[in-house]
């Protein structure tokens, strides 16, 4: 398997006032196309820093970066929102969706951005809703979801673009642990089920346990690099705890399209 | 073109979803467009007034007046001798080529009875050219003739007023009235014109031949038979009003015998440039109105620019958000330039309904003329696009150059 993210000697620094601080000290890894990967360090190990540039909104000082194949290291800020755009689907851990507006229309956002006719916009939003178990909740406002739907609405509209590579900023960090494992859950079944590559950043044990692979920052450096050969089956975890409300909702955890991106 | 289609609706979306916020930045477009509307139509109205004044004096007069002589060093005011008569009149009209008509006219008070009805007024001694000349019409009967001039008919011509102090609601065609202890038969009514640009009811009048007049009514001069109050004239178009007023005044030293160096002894007047005067002040308020009212909406479009910047802060998250989908910055920039040219352009169109009835409220309720132009509502329209843009276009640039990191985690 070829490396969707190839990192060499990454280094970045920022200027706080006089001194630089180096928040990233020459990193250097890959992360092969299908694997599961979560990222641990505590907090100022540069774990966000890495993020944001993994996640094409911030450029290295130094070092190169190379996702599917482009060198993102020097683009102009359109280039790199053509990525994002592309190739890329974000998860944060406050949802960041878009409030007084439904569900569907949340998802459809990053279609927004591309040449996509309405009726298209629509039809990929729904498909991605219903891979999240989310199909029956399209018209329903954030404010009319729970936590843990509205992280579902967040990861449909993630996958909404068809992305080779989602990234995901502490996930669960906002969720009761139930809820953790229902996007566990859905992050392994996309993963194994359509081949998406998942980086999930988090500081909680637990949430890593489900990765195939874990890499320890600190200080900026990467620490440890962990190959797990039996990561934990969140959707088993899941009915082992009960579900409360059913799960979600509708056909769990269907594949959702098979057209994946060529490229 | 596709792109700006999107951004409208992403904006429009935003409009909608914020409803109370848009409707209270519009209140100053609105408000703002509204006053220009309406003020613009006052003065408007203002200055279209004076002008339907000045047209009801009638085109192109220019006013000849009997004028002051010196006699060992006594000088007489203007008309304090009876300097002009007929004559003139009738060798003006001859002989000046800029010159369409003249009418000779005499004029004084007059207590008329009719019945048990009195009124006093003006009594005017003309002929049937002042008609012509004051674009006078009938309402009711005829005026009088040339021949009823050199008759001395009887008759008399009433001013709206007049005939409603006299008559009430009865047509006074045909009836007799009585002016100073003489008896006239009434052959008209004229159409009403209201007040003249200097206030005069310019419908309290009765016009009688000016042989009657002299004769019968206002007294013969003693000096002068043929004396005339004043001769109206009017020049065959407004731009031989100074042609018309050189040649009357050549061919009136002429008529007089006054020798270079000498005084005239009669005055000229042209009327159209007195009200020019009153109309171009008018014009000057119109403007300041309107100037005053563009302030407002300057003012409503700093309101939007404030909204924007307090929407554009408030929506930081969702701006970082957009730009870490796949938004570009010009997408972000275009989104919110599209909002508020949209604020400013809805609250337009309020504005201009909302001013229109304004100006229809005003002319309703304190009875003062306004007119609409087509010209202030497409500029007031166009001035509110160019508010959205300009005072737009800083928050929207503030909110595209925003940091996707520090937008995604501002708080």
């Amino acid at each position: 398997m070829a490396a969707i993210i190839n990192v060499q000697n990454l280094v970045k620094d920022f200027r706080l006032g006089e001194v630089p601080v180096h928040v990233l000290k020459s990193i250097s890894f890959e992360i092969e196309r299908g694997d599961f990967v979560a990222i641990m360090g505590p907090s100022g190990s540069g774990k966000s820093t890495l993020m944001n540039i993994l996640g094409c909104l911030d450029i290295p000082t130094s070092g190169s970066y190379t996702l599917d194949g482009i060198s993102v290291g020097r683009l102009e800020s359109d280039e790199l929102a053509e990525i994002r755009s592309r190739k890329i689907g974000f998860v944060f851990q406050q949802f960041n969706l878009l409030a007084r507006t439904s569900a569907v229309e949340n998802v459809e956002l990053p279609l927004l951005y591309t040449d996509t006719p309405a009726n298209v916009r629509r039809e990929r939003a729904m498909k991605a809703l219903l891979a999240v178990g989310l199909a029956g909740r399209a018209d329903h406002q954030p404010s009319q979801l729970s936590g843990g739907q509205q992280q579902r609405v967040a990861i449909a509209r993630a996958l909404v673009n068809d992305p080779g590579i989602i990234l995901a900023d502490e996930p669960t960090g906002a969720l009761d642990s139930r809820m953790g494992l229902e996007i566990m859950a859905i992050f392994q079944q996309l993963n194994r089920g359509k081949g998406i590559t998942l980086v999930v950043v988090t500081h909680d044990p637990e949430i890593a346990a489900y990765s195939s692979r874990t890499l320890h920052f600190k200080d900026g450096r990467l620490q440890k690099d962990e190959r797990i050969e039996q990561p934990r089956d969140a959707a088993a975890d899941l009915r082992a705890v009960g579900s409360e409300d059913g799960g979600p909702e509708g056909p769990p955890l269907q594949p959702v399209s098979e057209a994946r991106r060529a490229s | 073109m596709k792109k700006l289609l999107t951004s409208s609706r992403i904006a429009l979306r935003a409009l909608q979803v914020n409803r109370t916020r848009s409707a209270l930045t519009m209140l100053g477009i609105i408000i703002g467009v509204a006053a220009v509307i309406a003020m613009v139509g006052v003065g408007a109205g203002a200055t279209e007034r004076i002008q339907a004044q000045i047209q009801s004096i009638g085109s192109n007069l220019i006013i000849v007046l009997p004028g002051s002589i010196s006699s060992n060093g006594v000088r007489l005011g203007s008309g304090g001798v009876a300097t002009l008569t007929t004559d003139d009149a009738k060798a003006i009209a001859d002989e000046c080529p800029s010159v369409a008509l003249t009418a000779p006219t005499v004029r004084g008070g007059a207590q008329v009875v009719y019945g048990s009805n009195n009124w006093a007024t003006v009594v005017q001694g003309v002929t049937p050219d002042y008609m012509t000349l004051r674009d006078y019409t009938m309402l009711s009967g005829q005026f009088f003739t040339t021949q009823d001039v050199d008759a001395s008919a009887k008759l008399a011509v009433l001013g709206q007023t007049v005939a409603d102090n006299l008559f009430g609601d009865n047509d006074p065609t045909g009836q007799v009235i009585i002016i100073k202890n003489v008896p006239f038969t009434v052959a008209g009514v004229l159409t009403p014109k209201g007040q003249s640009p200097t206030g005069q009811d310019q419908d309290d009048v009765i016009l009688l031949p000016i042989s009657t007049a002299t004769q019968k009514v206002l007294g013969v001069n003693k000096a002068n038979a043929k004396a005339v109050g004043s001769v109206m004239v009017q020049a065959i178009n407004p731009q031989a009003i100074d042609q018309a007023i050189q040649e009357m005044d050549a061919l009136l030293r002429e008529r007089h015998r006054i020798l270079p160096g000498l005084d005239d002894d009669f005055s000229v007047r042209n009327l159209t440039e007195v009200f020019a005067a009153q109309e171009s002040s008018a014009q000057v308020m119109a403007v300041l109105l309107g100037a005053i009212a563009s302030v407002s909406l300057i003012v409503g479009g700093i309101g939007i620019m404030n909204i924007m910047l307090v929407s554009v802060t408030e929506r930081t998250r969702e701006i970082g958000l957009r730009l870490a989908v796949g938004a570009k910055r010009r997408d972000i920039l275009s989104q919110f330039l599209v909002e508020a040219v949209t604020l400013s352009l809805l609250g337009g169109v309020i504005g201009i309904l909302v001013g229109v009835a304004t100006s229809f409220s005003i002319s309703y309720f304190a009875d003062w003329s306004t007119d609409i132009g087509v010209f202030a509502v497409v500029v007031s329209f166009l001035f509110s696009a160019l508010v959205g843009v300009f005072f737009g276009y800083y928050p929207a640039r503030t909110a595209a150059f925003l940091n996707p990191i520090e937008a995604l985690r501002y708080e």
